[in-house]
């Protein structure tokens, strides 16, 4: 368990620095290109070296990397130029707003998924699996922005129930709840095709394990049959699945993020890809690129938790 | 290339014999494909959309990017615009059609690519053990653990988004994920006898990984690489529609949805019908990977 957590956590540090260092690289390679950045294309020759002087960019670039590490492990991740405020303020608002959607879909797509995929693989091919299966390869083969344009144009367009944006802002008329429905549908339907898919494969699986026949052939009624014996071992592999689902729903979002235009993260990773707002590129990679590895090792966890012929 | 022996010599039947045989093997697997119903409706809708992007110069009834101004007064569907216009008065019928190409031609070289380098990867890593798996697996791990959306997001805008570095930013990212099943798939199959054999005849380890290991792992590969093109038709699609796709002002369907899902609330049409159409390709691709699955071609 201590070997398997220090294993865990030296990897996410392999990773941070990987990861920091390509985009840090990819960004800053070329001296003047960031000081032409931060100015604009309006910006004279001159401003632009003067500023490259200024930052020390001139500098080469693993000096610079170096320094950058420094000041991140200060806590200063810089200024964002596109929001005109320091990073922390910008990725934190839109992380919370980020992880307010994740959790309300995560919320909906655990269950879903996990009755549906446990219905259908309990008895493999039956009408009920055959319907399940198909409904939840067609939804997850709609594109995220597809979906959304779908069921905007019937609760949107037509029948005028719900709100085609989700500002979180009061304008407008609508509640905050009422803005939240159209996306958190569109995560659930889109996410659970493929989560349905992986907990039936796995139920299957189970089903036609001896253990399984033994409890049916001793008389047990079905019901116990399924959720005494089958269920725990069918959720081993899922539980992997579900948890890469969080990695996901935080910087994965963002199609859904714009289609509604929701203030969060991937939307905000996307302004700044776009504006080329390098601090805040560079510190939204490594917080998504944290939460992934994180995400990944509790899912690792929770398997070890739950096998117990893993647990050493 | 250290193999100058094809894999036909080694068989003692003539080539004409065997190709007899490939082509009965064929057949047979074709037919039992029409038993899937999934199978057999995603084949028909990929074939579907291959054949109207291959007929587009010929059926389509507008050139894809001609503006019509008379259409602009009344955009809704209409015997002259079948599918109605967009915004600026394009017929949206000859878009969806000519936007089929890019999409046809994306999606599945760039998983070929993946498969090409995740297989090399993968096959390497299960072959020679030791420190080439560490590095290739902590390598694929580290980029499978990055959030892909943002990766291309940090990319594209980086180099500017044309159909080759689409190609190459796929394969990238698409290329761990292969090499995760061909590794473990390697693993297994090293130990087999067959490959004791060859080792033992004096092969080169690039002949055995190649002929004697590949073609047996083909199998979960298949339904793999089906899998992926259909999520690669979605990512391209994303991507048009963040704004970091192909280049205007050639037809793409995610540019086109995020041209005007805008107006949804006047002109829902014009958002409609490209989402139409790139999800019932998508449905294709895994359609045809859930037959594939449930037939068991993996031998």
């Amino acid at each position: 368990m201590k070997r398997f957590v220090v294993k865990h956590l030296l990897f996410l540090l392999l990773t941070l620095f990987a990861v920091s260092f390509l985009v840090f690289t990819l960004n800053e390679f070329s001296p003047g290109a960031v000081a032409r950045k931060i100015l604009g294309a309006y910006a004279t020759q001159e401003q632009v070296d003067l500023l490259t002087t200024q930052m020390g960019l001139d500098r080469p670039v693993l000096v610079r990397y170096v320094d950058y590490l420094g000041a991140l492990a200060s806590g200063d991740l810089g200024y964002s130029t596109r929001f005109k405020l320091p990073v922390r303020d910008v990725i934190f608002k839109h992380l919370a707003n980020t992880a307010l959607l994740a959790a309300l879909a995560f919320a909906c797509i655990v269950p879903l998924s996990t009755v549906l995929g446990v219905v259908a693989g309990m008895r493999e091919a039956s009408r009920l699996d055959r319907a399940i299966l198909m409904f939840s390869t067609v939804v997850a083969s709609i594109p995220e922005f597809a979906l959304g344009v779908f069921l905007a144009s019937v609760f949107v367009v037509w029948l005028g129930w719900l709100p085609g944006t989700a500002t979180l802002l009061a304008g407008g008329g609508w509640s905050v709840a009422a803005q939240l429905v159209l996306p958190v549908a569109v995560i659930v339907l889109f996410d659970s095709g493929y989560v349905v898919s992986m907990i039936r494969a796995s139920m299957v699986e189970v089903m036609q394990r001896p253990y399984i026949r033994t409890a049916v052939l001793k008389g047990l009624p079905f019901r116990s049959v399924i959720l005494r014996h089958a269920l725990r071992n069918a959720m081993l592999t899922p539980v992997t699945v579900i948890m890469l689902q969080i990695n996901y729903l935080i910087a994965g979002v963002v199609v859904v993020e714009t289609v509604f235009a929701y203030p969060g993260f991937g939307r905000m990773m996307l302004e700044a890809a776009l504006f080329k707002d390098i601090a805040l590129i560079e510190a939204g990679a490594l917080v998504a690129v944290f939460l992934a590895v994180v995400t990944n090792i509790l899912g690792d966890l929770a398997y070890m938790l739950l096998d117990p012929r893993i647990r050493a | 290339m250290s193999t100058p022996i094809a894999a036909g010599t080694l068989s003692a039947s003539s080539p004409a014999a065997s190709r007899g045989r490939t082509l009965r093997r064929w057949r047979r697997r074709i037919a039992l494909l029409g038993e899937s119903t999934p199978a057999t409706v995603g084949i028909v809708l990929i074939l579907a959309w291959v054949a109207l992007a291959l007929l587009a110069p010929l059926i389509a009834p507008y050139p894809p990017n001609a503006n019509d101004m008379a259409a602009l007064a009344h955009t809704t569907p209409s015997r002259a615009h079948w599918l109605g216009a967009d915004h600026l008065g394009r017929d949206i019928l000859s878009r969806i059609l000519w936007g089929a190409r890019p999409v046809l031609v994306i999606a599945p070289l760039a998983v070929l690519g993946a498969a090409v380098l995740g297989s090399l990867l993968g096959l390497a890593a299960g072959y020679y053990g030791r420190w080439i798996d560490l590095v290739i697996t902590r390598a694929c791990d580290i980029v499978l653990s990055f959030p892909v959306i943002i990766l291309y997001m940090i990319i594209l805008a980086h180099f500017g988004s044309s159909a080759w570095n689409i190609i190459g930013v796929l394969t990238l990212t698409k290329a761990p994920i292969i090499a995760r099943i061909v590794r473990g798939m390697t693993l297994d199959l090293r130990e087999r006898e067959y490959v004791a054999a060859a080792k033992m005849r004096g092969e080169s380890a690039l002949y055995i990984m190649l002929v004697e290991i590949l073609p047996n792992a083909r199998g979960p590969l298949v339904v793999d690489m089906c899998l992926r093109t259909g999520y690669n038709v979605i990512i391209i699609g994303a991507l048009g529609f963040l704004g970091i796709g192909l280049p205007p002002p050639d037809p793409d369907w995610g540019g086109m949805v995020k041209d005007t899902y805008g107006m949804m609330m006047v002109w829902p049409h014009m958002a409609l019908f490209p989402c139409a159409a790139i999800s019932s390709l998508v449905v294709g691709f895994n359609l045809l990977a859930v037959g594939l699955r449930e037939l068991g071609l993996r031998d």
